[in-house]
Parts: C-alpha cells; sequence; structure tokens
C-alpha cells in the first residue's frame, strides 16, 4: 500500500538528520511540505522569519553558533531567488546549510508556470552542490547525500529543489540510509607524510615564525590541536576575521588581527616574518592586500582541506593537505619545543605604538562624540568575554572584531567573504536558537539593520532573546571613509535619514532604548544584558570616524595606515 | 603572459545540469571555451567531457582544480596539444551541381582524403577528419564553389600517457 507522500518524506529526511529546526517561508510550491511540518510539529520546529534571506541567513548562524547544518526551506519563484544571497554568502564563509526549494509540478517545468523560475541554473555557480527532485522515491537518497555534502570536508550550501508533484506523489515505504561516501567526492584529501615532515622541518629552523589561522581551525572543529601547536612551538599567530574566537584574545599567543583593518604588527611583520603558516585559510585579497608585496621574503607553509585553495593566490613552498584537526596533531611529535621571545617583542612594540596612535584614543574615549571602540568596552566590560558576537558589514564590524574579548570558540559569527549587509540581524536570532544557553550580541550598523529590519518580527514571533545594539553614525560609514579617503569627501548617497529605530523596536514589542552620552553608555548595556527577552539598544556615534589601521586596497600589508 | 592551448579531460558522473556546473566555472573567470564535446569514456556510466581553452599556465592549473572540486566531477586533466592525440570532423554540403561541373572539386576531396558521405541529386556531402588546420584547408578550398552548409565538430583527444581514472576511483577512501 502506497502510504507516505513525498512531503512527509521529506520531513523524516530532516529527523533522520536530527534537524529539529528549520528556518522559513512558505508559499503555494511548497505547501505540502508545510502541511507534514504542522503534523510533526513537535519534532521539527519551523521558524517564520519575514523574508526568505532572513531564513537563509538565520540557517547560516545557527550552523556557526551550534556547529550542526542549518536549514532553510522556502517556495519556488521569488521564495527561491530571494534565499540566493544568503546562498552565495555561506558558499563562500564554508558554512555547511541545505536549502529546500519547492518547484512547479514537473509537467509544467520549463512553462514559465506561475512561480517558476530556474533555481537550479541560478543556485548552481554559489552552492557545493544542488539537485532538482521529480520522484518521490529519489528523496531519501538525495537528503541524505546533501546533508553528507554540506557538513563533510570543506562545509558549504547545498540546494535541492524539489517540484510540487513529487511532494504529492505516494511511496510505499519511507527507508533512510545516511550517506557516508560518494565515489566522485574526495572529502578530504589524503596528507602526504613527507609534506608533514617537510613542514616541520621549516617550522623547527625558522628564527622569525608568524602564523596567520582561519576559520578552517573551527570548521574542523581543532581548537584545542591549534592551540597545541602554537604552545609548543612558541609561535606568535595571528587571525583572520573568520578565524576569530578559536583562541581565546587573551592567550599570550594571540597577536591579534591580520588584513585591512586588522592589528599594526601582524600586518607589518608579515613582511619580516621568515616563515609564514597559513592554517585553514585562503589568502583572501582583504588578508593580503597587494599579492606582489605579500610576504616575499617568507617560506610558506599551508594547512588546508580544500586542494583549490593550495597556490591559489600564493605559492606554497610545503602545502600540507587534510583536515587540520589531524594534521596538526600529527606533526606534533615532529615539532621541536621553542620560543621566539624577542620576535614575539617585536609585536608587543607595535602594538604599543597601535595603543598610542589608535586603541587608546578609541577604546578609552574620555571627550567628544561616543566612539563605537567604547560601546565594544562596555560589552566587554558586562560579558566577560563569554557571549557570541554577530556582526554586520561595515565600519562596525571591523571594530567589534577588534576590540571585542572572547574566551571560547564558535563566538564570533559574521559575513566575512561576501559582505552581507543585512547578515547580522537574522544570523543573530539563528545563533540564539542554536546555543540558547549562551548570550548572543548583534553589533549592527544602521544601514545593514535597515537591510532585514524586518526580521524583528521574527525575533519578536520567535522568542529568541537576541541584545541588538545599533551603532548608529547616520552613515553608511565604510563607504564614507572610503569617500572621505579616496574620493575627496564627495560624500554620494552615503547620508542617512533615519528612522525611529526605538519606536520601530516597540512596534514589534520588542524593548528598546536609546543612549547618547557617555556617562550613561555603561548602565544601558549593562540593563541590556540583564534584560530577559530580546532587547535593542541605539547608540547615536560620533558621526565621521573612521577605523584605522587600514591598507588601503591595492597596498602593500606593510604599508598599513595608523591615520 | 604567455597562453597555450589546453586540452581539459573530465570524468564525470551523468548527472542533469552538470553542464552548466562546468561551464559556470569558465564564465565566472570569463574564459571564452573554444570547444566542448561530452560522450560515454571506457568506464560504464561514467561521462567524460573534452574542453579546448587558451590560458596561461598559471590559470589552467587553478581550473582543473576548481573543476576537480565538484562533487560530481571524478577527475579532471589538462594536457598539450604535444601530450595528446586529437582530431575534429567537419562536414561540408555542396550543390551537387558543382560536383558534376567542377572537375576541380574531385581533385580536392582526394588530395584532402575526405569522404563522400552521400551524393543526392540536389547536394552531396562530404566528411573530413583530422586537425584543425586540414579541416580549415578544406573549408577554404571549397567555399569559392558555394557551400551550402559547413559545421565542424569539437576537439575528441586521448592522451598518450594513462590517466589511470579507474586507479583514482579506487583510491577515494571513502568508497
Amino acid at each position: 500500500m502506497k502510504s507516505i507522500s513525498g512531503a512527509e518524506a521529506v520531513i523524516r529526511c530532516l529527523i533522520k538528520e536530527n534537524v529539529d529546526v528549520l528556518f522559513g517561508y512558505p508559499g503555494g510550491a511548497i505547501m505540502p511540505v508545510y502541511d507534514e511540518l504542522y503534523k510533526f510539529q513537535d519534532k521539527v520546529h519551523h521558524i517564520l522569519t519575514r523574508h526568505e534571506q532572513g531564513a537563509t541567513h538565520a540557517a547560516q548562524g545557527y550552523a556557526r553558533s551550534s556547529g550542526k547544518v542549518g536549514v532553510a526551506i522556502a517556495t519556488s519563484g521569488p521564495g527561491a531567488t530571494n534565499l540566493v544571497t544568503g546562498i552565495a554568502d555561506a558558499q563562500i564563509d564554508s558554512t555547511p546549510m541545505v536549502c529546500i526549494t519547492g518547484q512547479v509540478a514537473s509537467s509544467l517545468l520549463g512553462s514559465d508556470a506561475f512561480q517558476e523560475t530556474d533555481i537550479i541554473g541560478i543556485s548552481t555557480p554559489v552552492t557545493k552542490w544542488n539537485y532538482q527532485i521529480t520522484k518521490a522515491s529519489e528523496i531519501s537518497e538525495i537528503f541524505a547525500k546533501a546533508f553528507y555534502i554540506a557538513k563533510s570536508g570543506r562545509p558549504g550550501p547545498v540546494l535541492i529543489d524539489i517540484t510540487k508533484d513529487a511532494q504529492f506523489e505516494l511511496i510505499e515505504s519511507f527507508e533512510y540510509k545516511k550517506c557516508k561516501n560518494i565515489r566522485s567526492y574526495f572529502s578530504v584529501p589524503e596528507t602526504d607524510p613527507e609534506s608533514l615532515k617537510n613542514a616541520a622541518e621549516l617550522i623547527n629552523k625558522a628564527k622569525k615564525p608568524f602564523i596567520v589561522w582561519g576559520q578552517g581551525v573551527i570548521l574542523g572543529n581543532a581548537e584545542s590541536e591549534f592551540i597545541k601547536f602554537i604552545e609548543k612551538t612558541g609561535i606568535p599567530a595571528a587571525w583572520t576575521i573568520l578565524g576569530l574566537s578559536a583562541v581565546p584574545t587573551e592567550h599570550p599567543l594571540n597577536v591579534g588581527m591580520v588584513g585591512m583593518h586588522g592589528n599594526y604588527g601582524p600586518n607589518v611583520l608579515t613582511n619580516e616574518c621568515d616563515l609564514l603558516i597559513a592554517v585553514g585559510m585562503r589568502f583572501d585579497d582583504r588578508v593580503t592586500g597587494n599579492l606582489n608585496s605579500y610576504a616575499k621574503q617568507a617560506k610558506i607553509i599551508h594547512f588546508e582541506i580544500d586542494p583549490a585553495e593550495v597556490n591559489k593566490n600564493v605559492i606554497a613552498d610545503v602545502a600540507v593537505l587534510g583536515n587540520v584537526k589531524d594534521t596538526l596533531n600529527d606533526i606534533l611529535k615532529f615539532l621541536d619545543k621553542n620560543n621566539h621571545k624577542d620576535w614575539i617583542a617585536k609585536f608587543g612594540k607595535f602594538y604599543d605604538i597601535e595603543f598610542d596612535k589608535v586603541i587608546d584614543r578609541e577604546y578609552n574615549k574620555k571627550s567628544g562624540g561616543l566612539s563605537m571602540a567604547e560601546v565594544i568596552k562596555s560589552i566587554n566590560d558586562n560579558t566577560n568575554g563569554e557571549s557570541i558576537l554577530v556582526t554586520d558589514v561595515g565600519q562596525h564590524q571591523m571594530v567589534a572584531c577588534r576590540y571585542t574579548k572572547f574566551n571560547q570558540s564558535k563566538s564570533n559569527i559574521t559575513s566575512g567573504g561576501l559582505g552581507t549587509m543585512g547578515f547580522a540581524l537574522p544570523a543573530a536570532f539563528g545563533a540564539k536558537i542554536g546555543d540558547p544557553n549562551r548570550e548572543v550580541i548583534a553589533v549592527i550598523g544602521d544601514g545593514g539593520f535597515q537591510m532585514t529590519i524586518q526580521e524583528l518580527g521574527a525575533i519578536f514571533q520567535s522568542k529568541a532573546a537576541v541584545k541588538i545594539v545599533i551603532l548608529n553614525n547616520n552613515f553608511l560609514g565604510m563607504v564614507r571613509q572610503w569617500q572621505q579617503l579616496f574620493f575627496d569627501k564627495r560624500y554620494a548617497s552615503t547620508e542617512m535619514i533615519n528612522p525611529d529605530f526605538v519606536a520601530i523596536a516597540k512596534g514589534y514589542f520588542i524593548e528598546a532604548k536609546k543612549v547618547e552620552k557617555r556617562e550613561k553608555l555603561n548602565d544601558e548595556i549593562k540593563k541590556m544584558i540583564q534584560h530577559k527577552g530580546p532587547y535593542l539598544l541605539e547608540v547615536i556615534i560620533e558621526k565621521e570616524d573612521n577605523v584605522f589601521p587600514m591598507i588601503p586596497s591595492g597596498s602593500s600589508v606593510s604599508d598599513v595606515r595608523l591615520e | 603572459m604567455n597562453k597555450t592551448k589546453f586540452t581539459i579531460s573530465i570524468y564525470t558522473e551523468n548527472n542533469v545540469g552538470l553542464l552548466n556546473r562546468i561551464s559556470a566555472i569558465f564564465l565566472k573567470r570569463h574564459i571564452n571555451i573554444r570547444s566542448i564535446t561530452s560522450s560515454e569514456s571506457e568506464i560504464s556510466n561514467i561521462y567524460r567531457f573534452i574542453i579546448v581553452v587558451k590560458v596561461d599556465n598559471e590559470k589552467i592549473v587553478k581550473l582543473v582544480k576548481q573543476i576537480e572540486k565538484q562533487i560530481e566531477v571524478i577527475a579532471a586533466f589538462y594536457h598539450t596539444d604535444e601530450e595528446t592525440i586529437f582530431l575534429e570532423t567537419a562536414l561540408y554540403k555542396v550543390k551537387s551541381k558543382s560536383l558534376f561541373n567542377e572537375r576541380q572539386i574531385q581533385n580536392i576531396i582526394k588530395d584532402s582524403r575526405a569522404n563522400i558521405v552521400t551524393v543526392k541529386p540536389e547536394y552531396f556531402v562530404i566528411e573530413k577528419t583530422g586537425w584543425r588546420e586540414e579541416t580549415e584547408d578544406l573549408y577554404n578550398k571549397l567555399k569559392k564553389y558555394g557551400l551550402l552548409q559547413f559545421v565542424r565538430s569539437g576537439r575528441i583527444s586521448v592522451s598518450k600517457k594513462s590517466m589511470e581514472i579507474t586507479k583514482f576511483l579506487k583510491s577515494n577512501k571513502n568508497v
């Protein structure tokens, strides 16, 4: 007897993959699945976002805080196309995500039916894998593959498009076998034992070695292996924005951030080290500046899971392929215990210069308009490095990532590679749902906040206790900074006449407050942290502050400017 | 930088949309595909794309890695012309009148070692398989007698050295 519909099979697949929450928005072509979600609501909790883009970012936030696969679901046509920004974001930032879209009935494919769009064609360049299901019998196998592909190797987004007739179609029974391999897919490349020895030799004889780590450490759950690695070798280590929080801020070998708005020492000394060890990072242009003058004097070791990243931007003298959790562990026995006191002291000297010229003035500001950094300081003082920071894109993102203190991993969630404004608000409530016991603080600029402002509705309805800090300078601050520095202050379309954010939050029944004065700031931050439910704090900050240090695009990392 | 002509051989599963996924890799990098063919390979159920591009030596390595990274691509290889044996096939449709009126045409066909595929009262079709220079040469020679239609296939090629695709499949320890 045929008794199980394709739609029910979809839900059963999700249950088999331990999916207990998904983010989405219903519509015509996905209604059979939603009907089953209604029946299975005690097992799979659906969170209704206010726009499909919000569903993808929430799924990303969920994945990044929980380490699990995030799931987003939408209907065909506009529902599906609205997912694309989040999918592209997940692809470039290696976030495990499965997106499910409804599709018009298979008999109508290609007929320009109502809400038909070729989402497979559209999503192909921005997915790790995608597939269109037209028969209910395919569902089990394809879902098993999708979850395996999304989370294995270098993670990424997968999209499954299901025609409406496949959702209605009845099948006899439901069987589910978890996917453990695909013959054409090498999730983790083999490690050449020679590469470990060669890397160890370079590390042992280096006088001025320097580590730059990225998100690979977090995605590989390799934090403790990485810390053992740096502690045994005594090598100073700096992070890319996505690697942030893998090592506690206060760790003596954590020397700060590299890249366009990274710390002074790590950037300058990139061009002074004799060995650069890249761990789970991909030499993005925002990290390297001009490649022609990036660490040319140094030997390069690249620990990497994705062979396509090796020698893509920077040629490695030794490439160590594999999951860093394994390779960092395996190399340990070849490494000499070492310390690099004098070399590390150099980072300290550069820090002192940066402290005098930038950090002290921003972080410990005493007069004039509020700085973004002192808002972060107040958050640090009230959370002791225990909260999850979710940031949007722009000046506030750079400042928050530079100054927030972290004690534990998976605590920094931001849109790095794609630079998606509007990411933070939905990602923050996804993160809160992914790790409900932790405080989640979203720091967002006034521009990006308005790109997904409607998700206040999802926060209110889902009761996710997200703390939202809007750093409001009434400008698209980063673009304005570039206009000031590189376009003779022609502020084309960057000034914003903003609405009353507090009133808007209150309209969604979210507690909200606005603060403008330095002496009130800490009390208001404290109040926000202590509040049980979601809370929005709008902070009016100095209108035309710039983020420094800065490597102007196309310049060398050692030409980092402090003012 | 100096650009070289490369033949990329891609072994894949046979799935809808894979052509799109592979061609997107070229599109993203603004690289023009000079020719593309796809067919079954020596292994049952495994398909093979042959793509010809002209790029610099550094780019070809990156391109092939990106192709190989796709889930349903089993392996991808690249070769220079010297490392492969390659051919293209061209078809030429000419008015039958010319075959009988222009004696020269028969000599051209004979000299170029082309074959006559079919002869109809109105037209005849010539087939020539060989290198690009040869099919082009024949094209130029026949053109003056009036070509009704001309078409040339993409390159097909086999590598001189073995690509050991079966070994590749077996080496996947996940299987």
